[in-house]
């Protein structure tokens, strides 16, 4: 069975299109990743990228785990990041980068947001929350940036914003100009929001790590 | 222009653009959405209606009148409106009938993985299937034409991946379609026998032709005028050049001898793994266009068929006499993912990958996340009451489902929305009058609204004694705070009127009707402990708005005063999520904590606490 097709796929195990950048934006809902998925999409989809981005609607969104792909290229069919493929994966939170973690490619880039949020099996004292997130993930990717995204929303006048502050230095490693984002945020945000949010967003553009930490 | 749109966006801008006057609805995911893009279209009259049987009739009334008209639901939606479906094929419309159904391989929001496309067969109806946001735009521009050109209702099938997927999408004008002259016609609408007979014979008809025409059937027409003005945004743009492109069933031709067979969202994924070989992708998968079938099979040495779900082409295909690899391969259960469908071509993984899978696999368990009911729920209460009191509970589909899991754990049962109310009953015809006296139904309000009316009937009126507990939280929580009657606004959000629960109550024959705050634990008990003792049927309205409808107004918060807290953990019973453990490395007992920045001012574990350890504070 299917000894043609291998043949066909000239022996190369994954031949997918080559030149679709893959990220995931893993986080828990409420924290504001549909937002920053549209944005990332739209501001690909201006730059002339063919794009997908895919959402959780639902039950999940009742406290549970939430994940958006974005993928953008010239051609892009599946609206899913698979295994082991991801380029870029932005954890909104510890756990849920960790959850995601075998999604990264070799090599790959993750940023992690240090802010914990305990599941229902956690704050019962059912589970143990994992220690030393930031080292595993290190052992496994390619570079890793770390952000208190929080703590940064909070000097911008709002906490809802870590998701912009996210979504800004995801942007630095994008393909894509800054006016392209600034002009996408406009667009996206609600308007009494994009003061705040454009300051957010140029916080995590321009965001460097304490040294020592990368 | 392109925009970037949802799958369900790009359906509602595809209904705008295609002249669509009326468009009805119930909620349910992955097809909200549409709905709700919709309702910001003021050219649109849009409505939810208060469960998907009432949706397909209004919009056949409406269709009938002459308009275009739009019903959208969810997968199980339509077996609540298969009924009047079925018939509406025999009838036909007048003006154009699109009912768009989302279905959710993969459950991840649903009860079951029902598969739409059985029920074109079995209706007799066309059913188109888009692949990608674009095609929700042109399919249901395309299906309006179908639906005129062949007076019958068409199905469009999303699945939670196209529907929950923002893709490129050109969009262009809204034409104006003809309101159509209504013209009395007894022998077509009146379903007596005699008629039903002859308009049998049109539907066997009617497919026949639709099946001839699947097999050149262009989107060319939906376009010509529609992007005249704005040349750069052809639809050659939107796919790739050729002009079998604008074929609703399209074969794309490629390398080598190997064939794939596809639809839907399992298109991208065969794309995504076979790469450059030859496709035939179907638009429309029911009926299945023959001669093209067979022409693309011919002299193929592999020849997949890639469908997630069951196996709905692959046997009428095979039924053709064409020898194709589906399920035998393929799994038929779940979503089938790029990933699946490179392991069952590939094999499992090489050692590399396996190596590199436990690398990443290092860590100890990754403690699952799973959804809770929120902090300040106002159904939380009731779960702990029903558990506490020991109580089987026929249970209902909402955000309130989420009561059976631990540590509330009060449900017995969900299958599907009203059922709790019938089951009740049916369990005390089974196990004797007593029974009532151990159980209760629990359901939302507006799936009592939706399917629980005709169950509470049913009950009293077979002099069933059950209890009735109406979680009304003022919303269609489970699907994002959608108005329904009972809340007194529409879909718009403007005033209207406003059904009344207890009136419902007392006006289908039940005597006992007691509105409760599920907020007083000790009321809560006190009522249920009594109705579920009385002789007579009961309903409880456990009455408080959501949570999140009004966040302003919690201005106090609870603290443990850490003197007093003994750690008996009573106040974990109720699973809040604002109600913590706290643990320091080496100590055995731990504390309780407060999240205050979760904290809404409930009160429920005050009330919970036998020490008086948790206080309330002003914000
Ligand atoms: C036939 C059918 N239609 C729609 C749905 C989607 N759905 C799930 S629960 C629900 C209603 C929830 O509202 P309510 O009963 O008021 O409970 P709440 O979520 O507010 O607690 C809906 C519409 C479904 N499961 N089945």
């Amino acid at each position: 069975m299917g000894a043609q097709i291998k043949d066909e796929l000239t022996k190369k195990r994954w031949p997918g299109p080559e030149d679709v950048y893959n990220i995931i934006l893993a986080g828990v809902g409420g924290q504001g990743i549909l937002f920053a998925a549209r944005v990332l999409g739209t501001a690909a989809l201006m730059k002339g990228y063919d794009v997908k981005v895919s959402e959780v609607h639902g039950m999940a969104q009742r406290g549970g785990s939430v994940v958006s792909y974005v993928r953008f290229g010239r051609k892009v069919y599946a609206p899913v990041v698979e295994k082991g493929r991801c380029d870029l994966l932005v954890a909104f939170e510890e756990l849920e980068g960790l959850r995601w973690l075998d999604h990264l490619c070799t090599g790959g880039r993750v940023i992690l947001n240090r802010q914990r949020i305990d599941p229902m099996p956690v704050i019962s004292g059912k589970a143990e929350y994992p220690k030393e997130i930031p080292a595993i993930i290190r052992r496994r990717a390619g570079s890793v940036e770390l952000v208190d995204a929080l703590t940064i929303a909070g000097e911008c006048g709002s906490l809802r914003t870590v998701n912009t502050v996210l979504l800004g230095l995801t942007a630095r490693f994008l393909p894509v100009e800054e006016e392209i984002w600034l002009e996408t945020l406009a667009e996206v945000a609600p308007a009494r929001m994009l003061d705040v949010n454009r300051q957010a967003f140029i916080r995590g553009y321009r965001y460097t790590q304490p040294s020592g930490q990368a | 222009m392109k925009e970037l749109m949802l799958g369900n966006e790009a359906v509602a801008r595809g209904a705008y653009e295609a002249g669509v006057t009326v468009a009805t609805a119930y909620p349910g995911t992955p097809s909200t959405e549409i709905t709700e893009t919709i309702s910001r279209y003021k050219e649109i009259y849009c409505e939810w209606a208060p469960n998907e049987k009432v949706a397909l009739e209004v919009a056949a009334g409406a269709a009938i009148g002459g308009a275009r008209v739009l019903c959208t639901m969810k997968h199980v939606g339509l077996n609540v409106a298969a009924d009047p479906l079925f018939t509406l094929s025999y009838t036909g419309i007048n003006g154009g009938l699109v009912i768009v159904v989302a279905d959710d391989p993969g459950m991840h929001s649903s009860q079951n993985e029902q598969d739409t496309r059985y029920y074109a067969l079995a209706a007799k109806i066309p059913l188109l299937e888009p692949a990608d946001a674009q095609e929700c735009r042109d399919y249901i521009l395309t299906a309006f034409s179908l639906s005129e050109e062949f007076d019958c209702p068409v199905l469009v099938r999303l699945t939670t991946r196209v529907a929950h997927t923002r893709g490129v999408v050109i969009v262009g004008e809204r034409k104006t379609a003809p309101l159509w002259d209504y013209v009395k016609n007894f022998s077509k609408y009146v379903m007596l026998p005699g008629m039903a007979r002859q308009r049998r014979e049109i539907v066997e008809q009617r497919m026949a032709r639709l099946a001839e025409a699947a097999n050149t059937y262009s989107l060319a027409n939906m376009y010509v005028d529609q992007h005249a003005d704005t040349p750069g945004d052809t639809l050659a743009d939107t796919h790739t050049q050729t002009q079998t492109d604008l074929q609703l069933n399209r074969v794309e031709a490629g390398n080598g001898k190997t064939a794939v067979i596809t639809s839907g969202i399992a298109y991208q994924y065969a794309r995504e793994v076979f790469g450059e070989v030859s496709y035939l992708k179907l638009g429309m998968v029911h009926p299945l266009p023959e001669r093209l079938v067979v022409d693309f099979a011919q002299g193929r040495e592999e020849l997949y068929v890639i469908e997630e779900g069951d196996p709905f082409l692959e046997t009428q295909l095979k039924a053709l006499g064409i020898r194709v690899t589906g399920k035998k391969l393929f799994p038929a259960t779940g979503e089938l993912l790029p990933g699946v469908l490179r392991e069952r071509i590939f094999g499992a993984n090489t050692k590399e990958e396996k190596e590199e899978a436990k690398a990443g696999a290092q860590v100890e368990a990754i403690p699952t996340r799973p959804p809770v009911l929120c902090p300040g729920c106002p159904h939380r209460g009731v779960f702990y009451v029903l558990k506490k009191l020991g109580l089987t509970v026929l249970g209902d589909i909402g955000c309130y489902t989420l009561g059976a899991l631990p540590p509330t754990g009060a449900m017995d049962a969900c299958i599907c929305m009203g059922a709790s109310i019938g089951m009740l009953h049916g369990m005390e015809k089974a196990r004797g009058p007593e029974f009532a006296g151990k159980a209760v139904a629990v359901i939302g309000d507006s799936t009592f609204i939706h399917s629980g009316i005709t169950g509470l009937t049913d009950l009293v009126y077979n002099k069933g004694r059950g209890t009735v507990i109406i979680l009304d939280n003022n919303t269609t929580g489970m699907t994002g705070h959608q108005n329904h009657p009972g809340t007194g606004f529409d879909l718009r959000g403007e005033p209207t009127n406003r059904l009344d629960l207890v009136q419902v109550a007392k006006a289908v024959g039940v005597r006992r009707v007691k509105v409760v705050d599920p907020f007083a634990l000790t009321e809560l008990e006190k009522a249920v402990k009594e109705e579920v003792q009385a002789e007579d049927p009961s309903v409880i309205i456990a009455r408080r708005p959501c949570v999140l409808l009004d966040r302003s107004k919690t201005r106090v918060l609870v603290r443990v005063d850490e003197e007093k807290c003994t750690f008996c953990r009573r106040c974990l019973a109720i699973g809040c999520p604002a109600v913590a453990v706290s643990r320091t490395a080496g100590e055995k007992k731990g504390r309780i904590v407060i999240n205050e920045t979760l904290c809404t001012g409930c009160m429920l574990c005050v009330q919970l606490c036998p020490f008086g350890a948790i206080e309330r504070v002003e914000r």
